[in-house]
């Protein structure tokens, strides 16, 4: 857990102090924002028929930046070598990393969802509590599947065009899941006409934290 | 543990036997052997592209030969790597420095990541041990190649390695920082850690070793006492074995 939390500790510290990663992934929401507006028009109607499909397309394009850059610091300065030599269990690093994402995420997605509510004029207030549950089980199974995906892409050449090839067809079910019960929430019905979606959601986060934490340790060592 | 390390055995840190590593149908190494034991330095000579960085990695456990044995203070490091990465510490191209965290950050993190006390006392001591306690609050972004080749010994300080591997330490350090890191490596030598330096900087290489082996094609063609080599014997013996007959005539 000690081991989790410094590698959480030392992503924060680093981004908080570079702020290239959140930098780059606030203007790139602001511009996603920008080709929604012209490519959906005015009315009303036609945006809120189309805005959870919106929102997860902004979270997983926003997410695959971030996902793409979480183990590139490690490779500055070899300190990839570092990490594989560190005795003891390394899943505590994949936590760690996975636990960094998800905070990345869980900004870019406030920050997205206040630009909606701005650009669309949206008011999001009364189904927060139930937007926030789909969104922290969609980003958790999201950020699971992006964590691993990452380190594995970060050790190759190609690794802009793999992870996204890797990583779309994977969270299939999770962006099933994350849009269908996103769309229930906004039109205002109650959680529970969601939770065969939740449950898919929920049982997908479990089956994908699992791999990545029996698989990590075979990523890192490549 | 430490019953073992009473034995003969264990006293031995290094033990690798007919290490090969091949890339494709290319042989990076061919069948080198060497042992090397507790408080004793081995230097390593060899051309560009000879495979000194390659045997490093390997005796580290960050790449796996082909074929051959390796030992590490007693536990066989191929089927165990975890057994014995607490007891390495490696010094390489990189410093495993995080450039946007201050020195005393990087420490602390190497610190808990590798099991140890991160007590502050303790990282300020490594870092005024190797004179960087005046830049403790600054980010390792402002440090020349040289801090950081301190900063990354002072997380070896700071561990419990028993084995340091070393490559091109010398590389862009001035008269003084080899001098320095000269003192620095005797000193673990002398606490009963073994070192292997991965070099070509022949007088700073071969004043911290016991032993000096030329790695050629693969090979170990020389491996003798440092003591009975003169600079002229090893440049005329490195001439010879490493670059072919044509330079050393």
């Amino acid at each position: 857990m000690r081991r989790a939390w410094i590698v959480v500790w030392k992503d924060v510290l680093s981004e908080r102090r570079s702020k290239e990663s959140l930098n780059a992934l606030v203007f790139f929401s602001i511009l996603l924002l920008f080709v929604f507006q012209f490519a959906l028009g005015p009315e009303r109607a036609r945006v809120e028929a189309a805005l959870p499909g919106l929102l997860w397309l902004g979270f997983i394009l926003s997410g695959l930046l971030a996902f793409g850059r979480t183990f590139l610091v490690e490779r500055e300065n070899d300190c990839w070598e570092g990490l594989v030599l560190t005795p003891g269990d390394k899943s505590a690093i994949y936590v760690g990393k996975l636990a960094g994402n998800v905070l990345l995420m869980a900004v870019v997605e406030a920050v997205l969802l206040v630009l909606f509510a701005v650009f669309f004029g949206l008011d999001f207030t009364g189904v927060l509590p139930g937007l926030s549950l789909v969104l922290a089980l969609g980003t958790l199974g999201l950020a699971s599947v992006g964590t691993l995906f990452g380190a594995i892409t970060a050790q190759m050449r190609a690794r802009e065009l793999l992870l996204p090839v890797l990583l779309l067809p994977a969270v299939v079910p999770i962006l099933l899941g994350s849009v269908s019960a996103t769309q229930t929430v906004l039109l205002g019905q109650p959680l529970a006409e969601a939770a065969a979606w939740l449950k898919l959601l929920a049982a997908a986060d479990v089956v994908y934290l699992v791999v990545g934490l029996l698989t990590f340790e075979f990523v890192l060592e490549g | 543990m430490r019953e073992r390390a009473a034995s003969p055995a264990f006293d031995l840190m290094v033990q690798a036997e007919h290490l090969r590593k091949t890339y494709g149908p290319t042989p990076v190494l061919d069948g080198v052997s060497l042992e090397l034991g507790a408080g004793q330095g081995l230097t390593l000579l060899g051309p560009n592209g000879t495979g000194k960085t390659t045997l490093l990695r390997i005796l580290a456990t960050l790449l796996r030969p082909t074929s051959g044995s390796l030992r590490i203070a007693g536990a066989d490091a191929l089927k165990e790597p975890e057994a014995v990465r607490g007891a390495i510490d490696m010094v390489g191209h990189g410093s495993w420095v995080y450039e946007d965290l201050s020195a005393m950050e990087n420490l602390r993190f190497w610190s808990i990541m590798g099991g140890h006390d991160a007590a502050q006392t303790r990282l300020h001591t490594a870092l005024e041990e190797v004179e960087l306690d005046t830049v403790a609050d600054q980010r390792a972004r402002t440090f020349s190649a040289g801090m950081k080749r301190r900063l990354a010994l002072a997380r070896v300080l700071l561990g419990r390695a028993r084995l340091l591997l070393l490559d091109e330490p010398f590389t862009g350090l001035d008269r003084a920082g080899r001098k320095w890191l000269g003192e620095f490596l005797m000193s673990f030598k002398a606490r009963g850690g073994a070192l292997i330096v991965a070099t070509h900087s022949f007088d700073a290489g071969v004043g911290v070793a016991d032993r000096v082996a030329i790695l050629a094609g693969g090979r170990i063609v020389l491996d003798r006492p440092a003591a009975e080599l003169g600079p002229d014997d090893l440049r005329r013996l490195y001439d010879e074995l490493a670059m072919g007959p044509e330079t050393a005539s």
